[in-house]
């Protein structure tokens, strides 16, 4: 049994962003200067739990009379959060000032949202998780409307709520299911019942609505619709925290819940739901993307593309599959965040500058940051040497692992669709010319965002054993 | 063995080269240019010291390096070469700084990112050639594509975009196929080795037997993308569009060295991987290649466009290669490697005469031309040179390839009838007919055009790319075991592969 002491040290990262709430409060009522101090606090925050949770990586244990699990994976999910939200707190210390109003609520709430997906991932017990997940949902409600006065931003909030809420609903009715065939909410619990209760119809049920529930907040198909329509209104640093820390945390809330399933220890009893699901959010995402003339509705119909991809690891349900899906989540991160950091950095006063054609001729006035942007297209297209290619190699190599053939090569097809796409801003970019006079008043934070995303995204790609190493020593 | 780092010294110099270069000032041309032909140079020195380091006798892998690199799935960075990878890496390092030193005047614009590029794709392109591992091997092959794309898409003409996204779309569809089918042999190989590999010498050994059902389906998903590549009839469009739009140094790139990436291929992997798919196969994909080789003759004859015309020859030429491949004889495969680097050479030499004339009239239309004979007397002969060898005039490169294949076909156990050669040699007098046609019509005759009295001659820079190749031209042509020694051993392995498992279980 741990100690008080050894239980709160292997917490800290949790710890620290919750004192961190506290703090960024009194900054904000007390401090003239918070505009100042508020945005760097939060970047340092986020760094410190981030690099803590590094460090303490190897102290797995479980704590608070088994509600929260520390180290190994556990603590790489804590990382890819923190990491991801202190580039969205960097993107947005010039953005939300261009965007319209500085609130100091906004870091407030991507504090706590962290902290919900940070709940949701360490979660033992599915009260946790569904405390985690509304943390961060409300969080993202908040954040998404932040702009009272922009009617874009309004309507995504309010979309994201109400499908939102009818998400946890199904969530919270699929725990009522489980907990009412296990007896109890403790992962734990479930996970060693889950053999002899895989022929208990209302157990199933339970699990498959849990399951719907979460596949709302990775915006997978059929459960997408908000996502265009909020990422559009959101402002573009918060949507880009929607697509991807939003969708790691929906996923390590799958991972740790019904890990079991995915680790090969007994049949994967939802494989037929999860490939066709799977199948389908690749598809559409793919196809529908491609007829998109706003930046922000391509990247969110690229988004619910790679929910697809990330839930053929899923789906492979072995130990490769979730090391993959997790890998591909780390390298989806960065490259997503330096997309929606371009995206920021480009978009003008009153959201102009989001139409593809506003990228036409980039490479010849900003090549910086046209070579920036071709990186991360070619990244998430799934051309290696870029991290995007090992993500899909790894889900890939699980699928054909567990006989799953026919999943990748769907895979690849749909990949094959969406390089058309993402190739269309490569081309805009560097083989048009410019039409209209684009000028940017570049930020110098977010610029350094995006370069540290795109360096990661190359790192990643020239070394992503070490990564994918650290994620299967965890996982046996 | 102190040779040991050759391999990475060849992928090295382009890549710290293409590095160095975004540290010039964009606005400094010229040094731009010189250090892209110093580093493209000094890889072109590298190779020679591999040449010299190779046992051409001993043959097999040689200068092999291993490295870890991802290690729970064994994927290592394991490099070397044999003999056909020595020839096609020679001939790579051997164009890139000629099309270097051809586009000196023709780049005017971002002539920085296309020097980038240009080492890049040379990166690329080495890469494929010198990987021995599957996965290693798979990357470099997508990664070229960047470059390539790029290329096309900035610097190519009025259609440059289709045909950039078109070239991309293609290749990316066959190659996604062959990761599917290369992520499979890799968990195969798991089954039996207790762990993943990609690692090309131990899948050799484990690839022939997999059942013959599945060897089949593996056996098309890396033939397709191979054969989009070189490209086999009916998966030939992408190429006349990326021909006819891309920069000439492109075109000689594309032609030169891009195609024979996919022959490459069909001879490193498909054959040995999967033999007895590949033997059950040969006759449809040579009847295909024949197909190629009379269709692209007959439709080279009746382009109005130079460079569409060279282009559909490539698909006559390639042809031919594909099936010294299929025949799988001595002689065959031999010629077949032969006429790969021929093919570089002769049509590299093409485009590059064709670029030479564009960069003066500023069109490629044949109609526009007539009577240059003496308006511009060395390119008449130049031309003529290449044109020749295209054909495959006895004493140039192009006989000794051709003679070479069309002989091993014909005694060919794999495909069995003369019907094979019997068309083939048809290809040859095609060839005769478009070639000499296309040098009658613009060279010959009088000169309707009156702007074509103001044409200059060709200077000495073009003099001294066009000498440098139609060395090795003549060369092949006199005397060629000195390249047929380097890939005999390698291609008589390759033989070996083929017809080994098939004696060794009777299935």
């Amino acid at each position: 049994m741990l100690n008080n002491f050894q239980e709160f040290y292997n917490i800290i990262p949790v710890l620290l962003i919750g004192a961190g709430i506290l703090i960024s409060l009194i900054i904000e009522m007390y401090s003239k200067k918070s505009e100042v101090i508020l945005p760097w606090f939060t970047v340092l925050l986020f760094l410190a739990a981030g690099f803590h949770a590094l460090y303490t990586i190897d102290s797995i244990s479980v704590v608070f009379q088994n509600m929260l699990a520390t180290g190994g994976i556990v603590n790489i999910f804590y990382v890819i959060f923190t990491f991801g939200a202190a580039i969205v707190a960097l993107l947005s210390i010039d953005y939300i000032k261009k965007y319209g109003t500085y609130f100091g609520e906004y870091y407030l709430l991507l504090q706590t949202s962290v902290l919900g997906m940070m709940l949701m991932a360490g979660a033992k017990d599915l009260f946790m998780i569904f405390i985690g997940l509304e943390l961060m949902s409300v969080s993202f409600y908040a954040l998404a409307g932040l702009n009272r006065k922009r009617l874009n931003a309004n309507e995504a909030s309010l979309k994201y709520f109400l499908l939102g809420a009818f998400a946890t609903g199904f969530i919270v009715y699929g725990i009522a299911l489980i907990y009412g065939t296990v007896h109890s909410t403790s992962i734990d619990m479930i996970t060693s019942r889950f053999y002899e209760l895989s022929s208990d119809k209302l157990f199933i049920a339970g699990i498959l609505l849990f399951l719907i529930g979460f596949s709302f907040k990775i915006a997978a198909f059929p459960f997408h619709m908000w996502v265009p329509d909020v990422y559009e209104g959101s402002p573009s640093t918060i949507a880009g925290l929607f697509s991807t820390g939003g969708k790691a945390a929906a996923f390590s809330a799958i991972i740790v819940t019904l890990g079991v399933l995915f680790t090969g220890r007994i049949g994967n009893i939802l494989m037929p739901y999860l490939a066709v699901i799977a199948v389908l959010s690749m598809f559409y995402g793919s196809i529908v993307a491609i007829s998109q003339e706003n930046i922000k509705r391509m990247l969110a119909y690229s988004s619910i593309s790679h929910a697809g991809y990330l839930l053929i690891g899923l789906a492979a349900g072995n130990s490769f599959g979730i090391a993959g899906v997790i890998f591909y989540l780390a390298s989806y991160t960065f490259m997503n965040l330096g997309a929606f950091g371009i995206v920021a950095l480009i978009e003008g006063k009153d959201e102009s500058n989001l139409t593809l054609k506003s990228f036409s001729g980039l490479a010849s006035r900003y090549p910086l940051l046209a070579a920036l942007f071709a990186i991360i297209m070619f990244s998430l297209a799934g051309i290696p040497p870029f991290a995007g290619f090992f993500g899909k190699y790894y889900v890939f190599i699980a699928a054909i692992k567990s006989k799953l053939t026919w999943l990748a090569i769907l895979g690849v097809l749909s990949s094959v669709i969406s390089v058309y796409f993402y190739l269309r801003i490569v081309v805009l970019m560097y083989f048009k010319d410019s039409e209209g006079d684009l000028k940017l008043d570049l930020s110098k934070t977010g610029l350094t965002a995006v370069i540290i995303s795109v360096l990661l995204v190359i790192i990643i790609g020239i070394a992503p054993g070490t990564i994918i190493n650290l994620i299967s020593s965890f996982l046996k | 063995m102190t040779n040991n780092y050759l391999i990475t010294l060849l992928l090295g110099v382009p890549l710290v080269g293409a590095l160095l270069l975004l540290l010039i000032k964009k606005d400094k041309e010229n040094l731009v240019r010189y250090f892209g032909l110093l580093v493209s140079t000094l890889t072109f020195i590298v190779s020679i010291i591999i040449y010299t380091g190779y046992d051409s006798a001993k043959g097999g892998f040689q200068l092999v390096e291993t490295n870890m690199w991802i290690s729970n799935l064994h994927i290592s960075y394991n490099v070397g070469v044999d003999g056909i990878s020595l020839l096609l890496v020679l001939l790579t390092t051997f164009l890139t700084p000629l099309t270097l030193l051809s586009s000196w005047k023709s780049i005017n614009k971002n002539v920085k990112e296309f020097t980038f590029f240009m080492l890049l794709l040379e990166l690329g392109m080495l890469g494929v050639f010198v990987s021995l591992d599957l996965f290693l091997f798979y990357i470099f092959w997508e990664a070229m594509l960047i470059p390539m794309y790029f290329i096309i898409g900035i610097w190519g003409g009025p259609r440059r975009i289709y045909a950039s996204i078109k070239f991309f779309l293609f290749t990316m569809f066959g190659s996604l196929l062959m990761l599917v089918a290369i992520i499979w042999l890799a968990v195969y190989a798991s089954g039996i080795l207790g762990h993943f590999t990609t690692n090309l010498v131990e899948l050799y050994t484990i690839a022939p037997n997999i059942p013959y059902g599945i060897q089949q389906w593996m056996f098309l998903a890396f033939a397709l993308s191979f054969a989009i590549k070189v490209p086999i009839f009916p998966l030939h469009t992408w190429l006349p569009d990326a021909h006819v739009e891309a920069p000439t140094a492109g075109s000689v790139i594309l032609a030169g060295v891009l195609l024979k990436m996919g022959t490459y291929g069909l001879l490193r992997f498909c054959l040995p991987l999967f033999p007895q798919a590949a033997i059950h196969f040969a006759p449809y994909i040579s009847t295909l290649a024949i197909i190629g080789i009379i269709y692209g003759a007959l439709v080279a004859m009746v382009q109005k466009d130079m460079k569409k015309l060279v282009a559909y020859s490539s698909v006559a030429h390639l042809g031919f290669v594909v099936l010294g491949i299929f025949a799988m004889t001595q002689e065959s495969v031999q010629g077949a490697v032969i006429q790969m680097v021929n093919h570089g050479l002769s049509t590299g030499a093409l485009f590059l005469l064709v670029g030479v004339l564009y960069d003066r009239m500023h069109t490629r239309l044949i109609s526009d031309y007539g009577g240059i004979a003496k308006i511009v007397p060395v390119f008449a002969t130049f031309f003529m040179i290449a044109s020749l060898s295209s054909i495959g005039l006895p004493g140039l490169n192009g006989f000794v390839g051709e003679f070479l294949i069309l002989l091993g076909t014909f005694k060919s156990p794999v495909l069995d009838s003369w019907w094979f050669a019997g068309f083939a040699t048809s290809g040859v007098i095609f060839a005769a007919v478009y070639m000499l046609w296309l040098y009658q019509r613009v060279v010959f005759g009088e000169v309707k055009n009156p702007k074509l009295n103001e044409m200059k001659d060709m200077n000495k820079r073009e003099i001294f790319i066009l000498s440098a190749i139609f060395v090795f031209v003549i060369w092949i042509g006199i005397y060629p075991s000195t390249f047929l020694k380097v890939s005999e051993t390698s291609t008589q392995k390759v033989i070996e592969q083929v017809f080994t498992p098939l004696n060794g279980e009777a299935k």
